[in-house]
């Protein structure tokens, strides 16, 4: 019965992967940008929430509502600034400025809210949770979570293949000159979908800080989490990060139940384990 | 070697007869040169003090690491973020051959090489991915290491643990040994590099870098060539761990298996400047000297040196190497090719390499087609 929990504790977890992931995915897709310091944004969200909303005594929800907002516009603004111009030289350029990028907020954090962890506090949600039976107990806010990443997941779809704005980025996607010579300003376009992306990362990163504690270096570990997803489900596939998720979800429960200190290396082997079969992923529909 | 090496005419379209040659000064005089200053720092030990010795391990160390690094991006454009897999490995080769009686200093070109076996089947996994994927690979192979090692309890699991067989030596002795070790990997690292560029392999990771479809259609191995380097790469970063293993005294899967080691292997690169043999030099004296000045603030000098980095891949993405090559044409290696002759005279190295449109041709074909012929000669 222990492995039955460890694999429904799994399958929650790989939610709030995938919910991790999309952004990863999605400035991939369109701007063909690898976002290397994208789990340190997250993480950035996090500290900015416990950093701003005891100062002003409101409820810790109205981090959502304030934080999300915020990363969208910074996304846009970046996404216009710094990324465009690095990806005016190469992609080469823009991996070599966004590990930078990662390398720089990871120690700045370090330097402004030491190493120590720290976590965000939501009231009572965080504590309560409900039984399935004796052994398999689940918490509400990792149900919240897959849910939000479900959601997440399908509005960007539903954006993507259903307004115009969707379909303006997914036309410069796909060929920008062309998508250009019709009128679309390619640039503003890459600066929504970051927006779109940032927003996500804003609320990976918090829901992060409310399942767990975090320390400055936990961006590192969450992307390559993302970044496993994304590869074993299949670049290129949204539904497929999310199954890719809970597939990495369910190895880490599975072998933190075999030996606490072998969570993270289950997860790294199965996803080597597929890199190894199945190069493209489970349901991959393009190579990287 | 002579001074001027002859390649066979590539054909352009706008201009009559170029002729690429060897650039920078002669590969002779660069040997000469080379050897007076490894014979000044192998003296080194005899005129400065301990702590600089010390110091100068370190220097040797990062540097050997840039220089691989810059092999891998600069050179056969791979970006891995994850080479202090090698390093860790290369540290727990030399503890693990000292526990069971060997030499700890002996162990180091041992480990070096257990280090580069390891990256051969770890390179047919991660070739699978391209560009990016292929640097967050490389993290998690890293990541993956340190967790294997760390769950060794007889290696002392995450704690660590000392290394054998070094304590019989007096300080003085173990200082100067490790220094001279540390040269000689630097200097090998160094030479191979050098060796290397100047091998047709450099010219096929050179065209493999700029075009790698033109490169594969003039009849490039893409894949072999990559191994190839991947596996240099593995073997230098394995050897400056084994340096930091016997000069640490000690291995700690935390400290040896640090992403610290890529960041710094990176910013040294990109601000020296990447596809030049002397930018990691440039690079490593410079973060040498802010670390100096910095180091009792803590983590801001990798902070500023990570900024100026990103500053630099968008301004300059040739390093400040490259900024000064353009402006007075110096090189103090000739790994590269010069284009003489035609309508524009003289051109430079950059110019070639980034599509030979100052010689009037463009696009694929031409670059890879220099490439091909000069390989066929």
């Amino acid at each position: 019965m222990e492995w039955a929990n460890a694999i429904v504790q799994g399958i929650v977890t790989g939610g709030f992967y995938a919910l991790f992931a999309c952004g990863l995915s999605l400035m991939f897709g369109v701007m063909g940008i690898i976002n290397l310091a994208h789990g340190d944004l997250a993480i950035i969200a996090a500290y900015v929430a416990i950093a701003l909303v005891p100062s002003t005594h409101l409820p810790m929800v109205w981090a959502f509502v304030v934080v999300v907002p915020i990363f969208a516009l910074g996304g846009y603004l970046l996404q216009r600034t710094l990324l465009q111009t690095s990806l005016d030289r190469s992609p080469f350029t823009t991996l070599l400025v966004t590990f930078g990028l990662s390398v720089i907020i990871e120690n700045v954090l370090l330097e402004v809210f030491s190493a120590n962890g720290q976590s965000i506090t939501i009231g009572t949600l965080i504590t309560k949770s409900f039984s399935v039976n004796t052994t398999i107990t689940i918490s509400y806010l990792s149900v919240i979570v897959l849910a939000v990443a479900i959601v997440v997941l399908g509005g960007i779809q539903l954006f993507l293949s259903r307004t115009p704005t969707g379909r303006q980025i997914r036309a410069v996607a796909d060929d920008r000159e062309a998508a250009q010579l019709v009128g679309a300003n390619y640039r503003h376009v890459f600066g929504i979908a970051a927006a779109i992306a940032f927003a996500t990362v804003a609320l990976a990163g918090l829901s992060y800080g409310m399942l767990t504690e975090f320390v400055p270096t936990s961006g590192v570990t969450t992307l390559l989490f993302a970044f496993e997803s994304v590869v074993i489900g299949g670049i290129g596939n949204v539904w497929g990060t999310l199954v890719g998720g809970v597939i990495l979800g369910v190895a880490q429960q599975i072998g933190a139940q075999i030996n606490p200190a072998y969570q993270i290396l289950a997860g790294n082997l199965v996803f080597l384990a597929v890199l190894a079969v199945r190069p493209r992923g489970l349901f991959g529909v393009r190579t990287a | 070697m002579t001074t001027q090496e002859r390649a066979p005419t590539p054909r352009t379209a706008a201009s009559g007869t170029l002729h690429v040659r060897r650039a920078g000064a002669s590969g002779t005089l660069v040997g000469a040169a080379g050897l007076v200053v490894l014979v000044v720092f192998a003296f080194m030990p005899v005129i400065v003090s301990e702590a600089d010795t010390t110091l100068l391990v370190n220097f040797f160390v990062l540097l050997t690491m840039a220089v691989m690094w810059n092999l891998l991006a600069g050179y056969a454009g791979m970006v891995s973020i994850g080479q202090q897999a090698f390093v860790g490995l290369g540290g727990y080769g030399v503890l693990v051959l000292a526990m069971n009686g060997f030499d700890p200093v002996a162990a180091i070109p041992v480990a070096a090489v257990v280090a580069a076996l390891i990256a051969v089947p770890v390179s047919v996994l991660l070739f699978r991915l391209g560009g990016g994927y292929f640097a967050i690979a490389t993290w998690v192979v890293a990541d993956t290491a340190q967790i294997v090692v760390s769950s060794i309890t007889s290696l002392g699991g995450g704690t660590g643990h000392p290394v054998p067989g070094l304590s019989s030596m007096s300080p003085h002795t173990f200082a100067e040994t490790t220094y001279w070790a540390a040269l000689a990997v630097v200097s090998v690292s160094l030479g191979i590099a050098y060796g290397l560029l100047r091998s047709p392999l450099g010219l096929l990771m050179a065209a493999v870098r700029d075009d790698e479809v033109s490169a594969r259609s003039a009849g490039a191995r893409v894949m072999t060539t990559r191994r190839i380097v991947y596996v240099v790469a593995a073997l230098g970063c394995g050897a400056a761990g084994a340096i930091l293993a016997v000069s640490q005294l000690q291995v700690q899967p935390s400290s040896i298996f640090s992403v610290q080691w890529a960041a710094e292997m990176i910013f040294v690169s990109m601000i020296g400047g990447m596809g030049t043999l002397e930018g990691p030099i440039l690079g490593t004296v410079l973060f040498f000297v802010l670390q100096q000045n910095l180091a009792q603030d803590g983590a801001w000098y990798l902070i500023i040196f990570g900024a100026v980095a990103v500053l630099v891949a968008i301004w300059t993405p040739r390093g400040l190497w490259g900024a000064i090559r353009q402006r007075t044409g110096i090189e103090l290696f000739p790994v590269g090719y010069r284009l003489h002759g035609g309508a524009r005279g003289l051109v430079t190295q950059a110019q070639l390499l980034d599509g030979g449109s100052a010689a009037g041709s463009n696009g694929p074909g031409s670059r890879a087609g220099a490439v091909w012929r000069r390989l066929r000669s």
